[in-house]
């Protein structure tokens, strides 16, 4: 109990503490809001822009979301291929690898001009998140217990049986596993994207939002928006978090909790 | 059981030898009789296990045959492990086989039933297998086996990992078991007294090639309990086999 107390009870004092230095620090050397704006400052801020900022966040999670599924289904499908076919697997693994440690800024600006910008943005989101889910998954796959595959074929199980019943449910892990690092990587490329892209609009996003605030020397709005960011950020990771120990409690060592 | 009883396999001058050269099993010639316990008994890397793998197809014969002669027979397998399936309960696990068939529920959920109380484990049915003890997780892994009845059921130093107050228990309920149901058992092990409390016939094995040094038969009477394991017959059988593996050890080496 102590111990639940403290995990979050010592993460709130540390934010509570540091908020107040800030703003101490703001006011005794009477800082400029377009230098450093103060707490109290980016929170009016966020309230005041709310309806400005809460739709640019909106498209941006719209983009988040659908990018992250896209590296789902690629990234879980291109590693089943890649399990069932050798042949496929060392044609296209190598260029997997190429898309994964290109920089998406650099990769960007070049998406947008052969793409319409929302389909641009959305490729980034995507190619960043993709490979951590088909790494994961295709070592997932690759882990399987070779007894377990020995007594499946004992039993004379199909190709399909083989994956669907032993070869997927033994990989639940590690694919749980990418889809976090998936889910704040496909934000990244989300905002990379929309930064790199830069145009107004109704329909833009909460990275222009930043940039666009920092053009207007408008500091508080940039502060607010990333705030907004940050926790749309926590706010995935501990979704799929929570998805990630409701799958695993029963069987998988990293959800339970260690008996003393 | 007698001498004129069927062969329901036979291996005939099997020999493997690995992609990285190690020559696991050399000549390797052996009948089993139906409804027959017979154990392969030999040190650790003798190849038996590989001779079991070849009996149940896992793995392929680089020289000589595998007769059946009436036919495959329908196979279980226990492995050294309990090789179950951590993200499926006991009741799932034990399910496998009718699963992988694709059998109707109804059918498969008896059977799934009668295995489990066999073993001793109907009421672990809904239990995951880490919330198991490592004889309970070996119980779950015969059932399975089990479950379909089959003809034949290879076991590969199932019980080598538990304690040997455990492994005294599992030997007990395993022969309950095969008088039930009278099925034939290739048993392999590295413990003479597993195999001559076990068997009817011991299959004293050399070491790497493995060839067959010499066969034990152990008539003594079944049901065997706890007064076998302290008879001096029992003591007798166990002279003489570790005596065959000593000599087959010296031979080998």
């Amino acid at each position: 109990m102590t111990d639940r107390i403290q995990r979050i009870g010592l993460p709130v004092f540390v934010l509570l503490a540091g908020i107040l230095v800030w703003e101490l620090i703001v006011r005794i050397f009477a800082i400029p809001p377009f230098v450093l704006p103060a707490p109290g400052l980016v929170l009016a801020t966020l309230l005041k822009d709310g309806g400005l900022l809460w739709n640019s966040l909106l498209v941006t999670l719209l983009t988040t979301f659908e990018g992250f599924l896209l590296a789902m289904v690629g990234g879980i499908g291109l590693a089943v291929l890649f399990n069932q076919s050798r042949l496929v697997e060392y044609a296209f693994y190598p260029y997997a690898v190429v898309l994964q440690v290109t920089p998406v800024v650099a990769v960007a600006p070049l998406l947008l001009i052969y793409l319409p910008q929302p389909l641009a943005v959305l490729v980034c989101a995507w190619i960043v998140a993709f490979f951590p889910v088909l790494a994961n998954t295709t070592l997932g796959l690759n882990s399987t217990d070779h007894n377990l595959i020995a007594l499946f074929e004992l039993y004379k199980a199909t190709r399909w049986q083989l994956l669907w019943n032993l070869k997927l449910p033994s990989a639940l892990p590690q694919i749980l596993a990418g889809l976090r690092i998936a889910g704040g990587l496909s934000l990244i490329g989300a905002v990379v994207a929309e930064i790199a892209a830069g145009s107004a609009g109704a329909g833009s996003g909460l990275a222009y939002r930043i940039a666009e605030s920092g053009y207007r020397l408008n500091i508080p709005r940039m502060f607010a928006a990333l705030l907004l960011l940050s926790l749309a950020g926590v706010a995935i990771f501990f979704a799929l978090s929570a998805i990630s120990h409701l799958a695993l409690r029963r069987w998988h060592e990293s959800a339970l909790k260690r008996e003393r | 059981m007698s001498t004129q009883d069927p062969a329901i396999v036979s291996l005939r001058g099997v020999g493997k030898t690995f992609e990285n050269g190690t020559v696991a099993v050399n000549e390797l010639n052996l009948d089993v009789r139906a409804g027959e316990f017979i154990s392969l008994l030999g040190p650790s890397g003798c190849g038996k296990s590989t001779a079991l793998r070849i009996i149940a197809g896992l793995n392929g014969a680089s020289a000589g045959t595998v007769e059946w002669p009436n036919g495959t027979a329908d196979t279980g397998f226990v492995f050294q492990e309990p090789t179950l399936m951590p993200w499926a309960n006991v009741a799932a696990n034990v399910r496998l086989p009718f699963t992988l068939s694709r059998e109707d529920s109804a059918k498969s959920n008896a059977a799934v039933a009668r295995a489990l109380e066999r073993v001793g484990l109907a009421e672990f049915a809904d239990n995951y297998p880490r919330e198991l003890s490592g004889g309970m997780k070996m119980r779950a892994s015969i059932a399975r086996a089990l479950v379909t009845e089959p003809q034949l059921l290879l076991m590969d130093e199932p019980f080598a990992a538990l304690d040997e107050i455990t492994r005294f228990k599992l030997n007990n309920d395993l022969l309950t078991v095969w008088q039930e149901l009278r099925r034939t058992v290739i048993f392999v092990t590295h413990s003479v007294f597993e195999s001559v409390f076990l068997s009817q016939r011991i299959v004293v094995m050399t070491p790497r090639p493995g060839r067959v040094f010499r066969e034990i038969v152990v008539d003594a009477p079944y049901p065997r309990d706890e007064r076998f394991r302290t008879s001096a017959e029992y003591a007798g059988f166990c002279r003489q086999a570790a005596d065959a593996l000593g000599k087959a050890m010296a031979g080998g080496a």
